[in-house]
């Protein structure tokens, strides 16, 4: 499966659209590292614990558009955007979607 | 009276760590931005036009960065006169950078040689009980152009 952000991929022709995929994932942090990250409220700095939780909700999107996209039968998605919204406090969704292409 | 402390204790604890850290991370980021000059990343939705074959990837960066006591506090007071608020205009930008830079450290471990059509996500992660912002979330991705290695190559010239 080819990822891209761009709107055609170089060398290589659209032979077919198969219209847009989508993958979300809501996570919500947990106490332990809520508590390290109100010490880091204090402090400034990173909090390297969201980094690494948003980053694999954001794989776990990711992998589900992916999924979707193969059910359609694609070997490319093209034109993907992330979105990160907050559902409720404590709590965030992310969003990834794309164009499901099938490539020469 | 025990609040009037705790609440200084904070101020200075903010204050210190606060500058130290703001202090580390700008001198880390400077160091790596010159480093990863070499990968361009690019604000354009089309790459320009190659004979070469090339490999596209998608990478992306990101990094959730909290302000300090001190900084929320000055930024309160700030509110309430308007104006810029400095404290977090750095601290959107060390977290804009420091997503670049990663994204551009994930594109340069696949040996690509520039990134294109970059786009930000911005977004605040946990906010305070007045409801002022807390972290803040930013993300970058864009496509990583490859040069593509010998049997990419045979491939991409048998399919023309």
């Amino acid at each position: 499966m080819l990822l891209t952000n761009l709107e055609i991929v170089p060398g290589r022709a659209v032979s077919q659209h198969l219209g847009l995929v989508q993958g979300n994932s809501v996570r919500a942090k947990h106490v332990g590292r809520d508590i390290m990250a109100s010490l880091k409220n204090i402090f400034g700095g990173e909090l390297r614990g969201y980094t690494e939780l948003l980053q694999e909700s954001r794989e776990e999107a990711v992998a589900r558009m992916i999924e979707q996209a193969e059910a359609a039968g694609a070997n490319a998605v093209l034109n993907i955007r992330f979105s990160t919204s907050s559902v409720t406090q404590g709590a965030a969704e992310l969003y990834a979607y794309g164009t499901a292409v099938i490539l020469d | 009276m025990y609040d009037l402390i705790i609440f200084f204790v904070l101020m200075s604890l903010g204050y210190g760590f606060g500058r130290i850290a703001e202090k580390r991370h700008y001198k880390s980021i400077i160091e790596r931005e010159t480093d990863l000059n070499r990968i361009p990343a690019i604000v354009l939705r089309f790459p320009p036009p190659s004979t070469k074959p090339q490999q596209t990837v998608l990478v992306m960066g990101s990094v959730v960065i909290s302000i300090d006591y001190f900084k929320r506090v000055a930024a309160k007071l700030r509110g309430l006169v308007g104006g810029r608020m400095k404290s977090y205009e750095t601290l959107l930008d060390r977290a804009r950078r420091e997503a670049v830079l990663r994204m551009k450290e994930q594109a340069d471990g696949m040996g690509a040689k520039m990134v294109f059509n970059i786009k930000m996500e911005t977004a605040s992660i946990s906010k305070g009980r007045k409801g002022n912002i807390g972290s803040i979330e930013v993300l970058a991705y864009g496509t990583a152009i490859i040069p593509a290695t010998m049997p990419m190559s045979v491939t991409s010239q048998s399919l023309a």
